[in-house]
């Protein structure tokens, strides 16, 4: 009982603030928004029972990429976003509000068609350290895992490259 | 948690991910845009946290995780454009990059 008003709850403010977050003028408050919904989002999964994603929605997501994106903003300096007002939404808002539109009827009718059923059970070990640290190290995801990392690295080089003015 | 069930999350889900639709087709500020686009990855997230606690697998967890790195590597590489568009271009707004239109 108590898990379905504080899901609920939680669920309102994550879409509240990513509302905020495309409705917003300032891209400060824009990404503060962000970070409000990855907070409610990883309560979310700790009320699934995914303890350990949700520590690493606020550590990773809340905590670096939101730091990354704030940083670059204020480097920028973007004092005068793009203002966004509704009278001068134009022919592309009404285009793209539209076709988010559509996608929503297609999500929602998928929705409605899917059957009521219960969650499997699961016992206490679920969503912990433990779990998620089998599957990935002695389970099938260890090469995707390892493949990741790879990833990681050259996405840094990457950025490097880009960004810096001469290599 | 039994008392919700699938369905809702799934909704929940959804509304987020069409919230970062309509952000990303509609904003014309590159770095909103990419907030947009983190959101959708958000949504999607919850929808792998909800079926593997429906089916009481770990995968989706698993997956969730993958899509945690892969935006952190997606951001990394994304804001560093950003960096070097703003330098050359002075600008960040969508509108105004137009040189490679026909």
């Amino acid at each position: 009982m108590f898990e379905a008003v504080f899901f609920y709850l939680f669920s309102l403010f994550a879409i509240v603030s990513g509302v905020g977050v495309v409705t917003m003028r300032n891209p400060i408050a824009s990404a503060l928004s962000l970070v409000i919904c990855f907070f409610f989002l990883a309560a979310d999964y700790a009320l699934l029972g995914a303890h350990f994603v949700a520590v690493i929605q606020i550590l990773v997501y809340a905590g670096a990429i939101m730091v990354l994106f704030i940083f670059v903003i204020m480097l920028l300096n973007l004092r005068h976003g793009d203002h966004l007002t509704f009278n001068d939404i134009g022919p592309r808002g009404v285009v793209g509000m539209a076709t988010a539109g559509l996608f929503a009827i297609g999500l929602f009718t998928a929705l409605g068609q899917l059957p009521e059923t219960l969650p499997a059970p699961v016992g206490a070990e679920y969503g912990t350290i433990a779990m998620i640290g089998r599957a990935l190290f002695e389970g099938p995801y260890l090469l995707p895992f390892e493949t990741v990392s790879a990833l990681l690295t050259v996405a840094v080089v990457g950025a490097v490259v880009l960004a810096k003015k001469e290599i | 948690m039994e008392s919700v069930g699938l369905i809702p999350v799934l909704a929940v889900s959804a509304v987020l991910f069409v919230t970062g639709i309509a952000g990303v087709l509609t904003r014309k500020n590159a770095l909103i845009v990419f907030m947009s686009v983190e959101l959708m990855l958000n949504a999607v997230n919850l929808s792998f946290v909800a079926f593997a606690r429906q089916f009481g697998t770990v995968d989706g967890m698993i997956y969730a995780v993958f899509v945690m790195a892969v935006a952190a590597a997606e951001a990394a590489v994304g804001l560093a454009l950003v960096i070097l568009l703003f330098r050359n271009r002075m600008t960040v707004k969508l509108d105004d990059l137009d040189i490679m239109k026909g």
